[in-house]
């Protein structure tokens, strides 16, 4: 193909894009829009499954049995949410090994929150209420995304996200209305994860490379800034209502801004986790990694038993 | 109170919890994603059998009871599960030799159940039928695929299946409960399942191209409250919270 074809065909996509028409897994894309893909899809996959171990961690200790059930119900969510991100990015020409490879190496990222640890039954409920609540304000933002199979995929996984985010903030509904102990419990759970919650949504705009481009493919519809900014909003009120106090002494309505103002975030910590040393990201990663090399001789089995029943099909045709 | 009958229900009941429990163990740790969501799947599904039993004994028990305070509040000699099911995750061919030995017993054992004359307990089994069908072709799938898969996978299998083999007599013993129920045609004869039990698995297992081991001696006790050493560690992370914070709602 000539440069002036190539360049033809993206501007007949960028307007396709700026029409709010999807782009499916045949249609022509640049290479650069299909790599940027695949690294955000497959590293959003990457985040659903390592996102199951903090919270299995519980699944033995859970306190009730309805607890328990709901728990399991929620991380195998979690597990489907990862099959079909990891089958959308499979649609833009990698394998799931491929990215299971990447994620070993640690080439591909996941989301640093879950290098924090999952420390008592109340984390649970912060999970619930403040992971599940920042990813869905990320996660609504991409439903409207260009890209057909993610931007589907988004719109089942947030129906089913805020249903965890109910469940997480509920958790802690019972914790501060049970006894002292248990609300401290749930105070504890917010004191740490508040901060890291607000990393979730990525550097400070002014430090934040390839927005613009982002923004045109509409893989980002609003600034990180920006939906930091609506999560506070939404999650002060939240954690009043449960007579929980957020651990930000800075933490201010504004009445000119109508938005509340905070303190700064510590982004010597942000780094340092997302660079491999926060506390469990070597913890995470062995879990993975020991999965995936224990279950080799059982996936090598599978296969080698499809294909001794292929043979016997063909044999008996 | 009808004791007898409460004793009978955790001689079921108790085989899902511990069961579940062990299964929620390798939650996020499966071979490949799908066997973990399914080995979910079934956790879920085997405590949700268990919660249905336990409200009932908690209703039976009246008083102060609930699902949790018989799930979580009884000492070990109190749970009457099967060795079968506290035996640990060893890898797996543990896991699905484990699963396959429990879930061909479970659904005969349902299926008998579905027509007691205790009409919970006909419901709960009517309704768990269902869901331990999908159970048993899971694990006879993989009983085939790794007796059949690679050599690797054929040895492993073939010790995990002899290995667990001696705890599988248990599953037809009868206690006292059990034969009290069996009279007022509450409860299942669980010794008359055992030759169905055996060409079931029999042929599962000949066509996973594997043996079915000839054993003389076999371990039991469970069902009668007296556990293997793995069992005191399931229920200290079963236990912990209500034991560490009694008294509380969750």
């Amino acid at each position: 193909m000539s440069e002036k074809e190539i360049k033809s065909l993206e501007e007949i996509f960028e307007k396709r894009i700026a029409n709010d028409e999807k782009i499916e897994p045949k249609d022509w894309m640049p290479e650069k829009y299909r790599q940027t893909h695949i690294r955000q899809i497959s590293q959003h996959a990457h985040s659903e499954i390592v996102g199951m171990l903090p919270e299995a961690n519980w699944i033995t200790r859970a306190p009730s049995l309805r607890r328990k059930v709901a728990l399991l119900a929620k991380i195998q969510d979690e597990g489907g949410h990862g099959l079909y991100l990891y089958s959308a990015a499979e649609t833009l020409g990698i394998s799931r090994d491929e990215m299971y490879e990447q994620l070993h190496s640690g080439a591909a990222k996941y989301s640093s929150i879950f290098n924090y640890p999952a420390i008592t039954w109340a984390d649970m409920g912060a999970v619930g209420w403040l992971v599940d609540g920042a990813a869905i304000i990320n996660q609504v933002a991409l439903m409207g995304t260009s890209y057909g199979p993610y931007s589907r995929a988004m719109i089942r996984i947030c129906k089913e996200e805020s249903f965890h985010q109910r469940q997480g903030y509920e958790i802690l509904l019972t914790l501060c209305n049970g006894t002292p102990e248990q609300k401290a419990m749930a105070q504890d759970a917010l004191n740490r994860w508040w901060w890291p919650s607000l990393m979730m949504f990525g550097p400070k705009d002014a430090e934040s490379p390839n927005t613009e481009q982002s923004v045109k493919w509409k893989l980002k519809r609003k600034t990180n800034d920006e939906l930091r900014q609506q999560f506070i909003d939404q999650t002060v009120p939240q954690a009043n209502i449960l007579g929980l106090t957020i651990p930000d002494p800075a933490l201010k309505w504004n009445e000119a801004r109508k938005h509340y103002d905070f303190g700064e975030i510590d982004w010597n910590e942000f780094w340092q986790v997302v660079k491999g040393h926060g506390p469990c990201n070597k913890q995470r990663l062995d879990a993975r990694r020991t999965a995936w090399e224990k279950g080799t001789w059982v996936r090598d089995a599978a296969m080698a038993y499809a294909e001794k029943q292929e043979m016997k099909l063909e044999k008996a045709v | 109170m009808n004791e007898s009958l409460i004793q009978y229900i955790f001689g079921i009941a108790d085989n899902a919890l511990i069961l579940g429990q062990r299964l929620g163990e390798l939650c996020g740790h499966g071979p490949t994603l799908e066997t973990d969501i399914a080995g979910t799947n079934i956790a879920l599904d085997l405590l949700g059998q268990t919660r249905s039993y336990y409200q009932y004994v908690a209703q039976l028990q009246g008083g102060v009871a609930t699902e949790d305070t018989v799930a979580f509040l009884r000492l070990e000699r109190d749970y009457k599960n099967v060795l079968l099911v506290e035996q640990p995750n060893t890898d797996f061919a543990y896991v699905m030799a484990r699963q396959f030995l429990f879930d061909q017993f479970h659904l005969l054992l349902l299926e008998k159940l579905q027509f007691s004359q205790d009409e919970t307990l006909a419901a709960i089994a009517k309704k768990s039928i269902k869901e331990v069908s999908y159970h048993v072709r899971f694990s006879s799938d993989w009983v085939r695929r790794l007796g059949d898969g690679t050599d690797e996978s054929h040895e492993r299998i073939q010790e995990a299946i002899c290995h667990l083999w001696q705890f599988t007599e248990e599953l037809f013993e009868m206690t006292q409960a059990d034969s009290e129920m069996v009279v007022q045609g509450i409860g299942v004869d669980v010794s008359q399942l055992k030759k169905a039990y055996h060409q079931n698995v029999s042929e599962v297992l000949s066509e996973a191209t594997l043996k079915t081991p000839v054993l003389e001696f076999f371990q039991k006790g469970g069902k009668t409250g007296r556990h293997s050493e793995h069992m005191g560690y399931i229920l200290t992370d079963l236990q912990y919270m209500q034991r560490t914070f009694p008294n509380m709602t969750w």
